[in-house]
């Protein structure tokens, strides 16, 4: 009897995890090519192959490691790097806000590894996920999902290394980041107040994209983030 | 030097994302706080979108013979329509390479 209760709950773990896996698949689409593409600019800008290597997962984070190698080569301050570096990720902050009402249960192990798998990527599909099902076995989810980002994310930083651009320019394969962001986003294109959110974001990170140390990403983040409570709060006046 | 550079870069990005799991209490958050949460996609990505698809390398505002404006436009609208990751990215990628190969 035991047993089998066991063998239901492996089950499930199994599912979960593999749930988390499949959600996350098309958004690979983007991340191979990007993580080409950096493999290839680290050597290009003249890393060493260990060190660009190593930066995928000792980061883990395809923007920010872009930053890093741009600023380093181009012979920036130490500081300025570090400095850019630690604001183009700031919004994992705010990742880790939403994340935590779902993960801060677990044991520390889980915290640390899931903290270290946080990514756009994997925090908005298992965001969703955790939104719509609550269970035990909800965080096998962003497990699933990091995991397999992580593993395509260190494969393709080391293609790039060792097999240089096999991925033609003319394909312009940047033009997948915003795309993969627009499709991180559909689920909220039909409410209102979602999309005024974003038109707001949108709007200030052009006024502001060019002040230094790529700030725009949080400025427009935290101001998109002011509009979406103060919607609410014209919105509960109304109820009442 | 790049080494000392690559090891803080990476402990500053594992503090940034640990940093509200570790000190945030589900219990303290108040339900206005857990709403405004749930806008964080819609206020985060916009600002990855917006500027990648409307400034140049060098950081100048180009609009015109952008096609990279009608193919996110494109894939905004099947993203609406379909409610579909996979799809969306796709659609978006295909009508992009078709603008600009043909």
């Amino acid at each position: 009897m035991q047993d089998e209760s066991k063998s239901t709950k492996t089950f499930q773990k199994d599912k979960v995890f593999f749930q988390g896996i499949y959600d996350v698949l098309p958004l690979l689409i983007p991340v191979v090519p990007f993580g080409i593409i950096y493999g290839v600019l680290g050597i290009e800008l003249g890393l060493s192959p260990l060190v660009t290597f190593c930066s995928s997962f000792i980061i883990f984070g395809g923007a920010s490691q872009l930053v890093l190698v741009n600023l380093f080569s181009a012979g920036a301050s130490p500081l300025v790097i570090l400095g850019s570096v630690s604001v183009v990720n700031s919004r994992h902050l705010l990742y880790s806000a939403v994340l935590s009402q779902f993960i801060n249960k677990l044991n520390l192990p889980w915290r640390l590894t899931l903290g270290y798998l946080m990514t756009d990527q994997a925090f908005s599909v298992s965001y969703r996920y955790f939104a719509n099902n609550k269970h035990e076995h909800s965080h096998f989810h962003m497990f699933g999902s990091g995991l397999t980002l992580w593993l395509i994310w260190q494969i393709s930083t080391l293609s790039g290394i060792l097999l240089g651009s096999i991925i033609p320019e003319e394909l312009g394969l940047e033009f997948t980041i915003p795309l993969t962001f627009v499709s991180l986003l559909v689920y909220e294109f039909r409410k209102l107040d979602y999309v005024i959110v974003m038109l707001v974001s949108g709007f200030i990170s052009i006024l502001t994209f060019n002040l230094p140390f790529k700030a725009y990403i949080i400025i427009s983040a935290i101001i998109g983030l002011i509009t979406a409570y103060l919607i609410n709060q014209k919105l509960k006046v109304k109820t009442k | 030097m790049i080494w000392i550079l690559v090891v803080t870069a990476g402990i500053i990005t594992f503090c940034l994302r640990y940093s509200m799991i570790a000190f945030i209490k589900p219990e303290t958050l108040s339900e206005t706080t857990k709403k405004v949460l749930t806008y964080v996609p819609s206020a985060v990505f916009p600002a990855m979108i917006f500027p990648a698809v409307l400034f140049n390398e060098q950081g100048q505002l180009y609009y015109e013979n952008n096609v990279q404006i009608l193919a996110i436009l494109f894939a905004i609208v099947v993203g609406y329509l379909s409610k579909n990751t996979l799809i969306t990215i796709l659609a978006g990628l295909i009508f992009y390479w078709l603008l600009i190969f043909i």
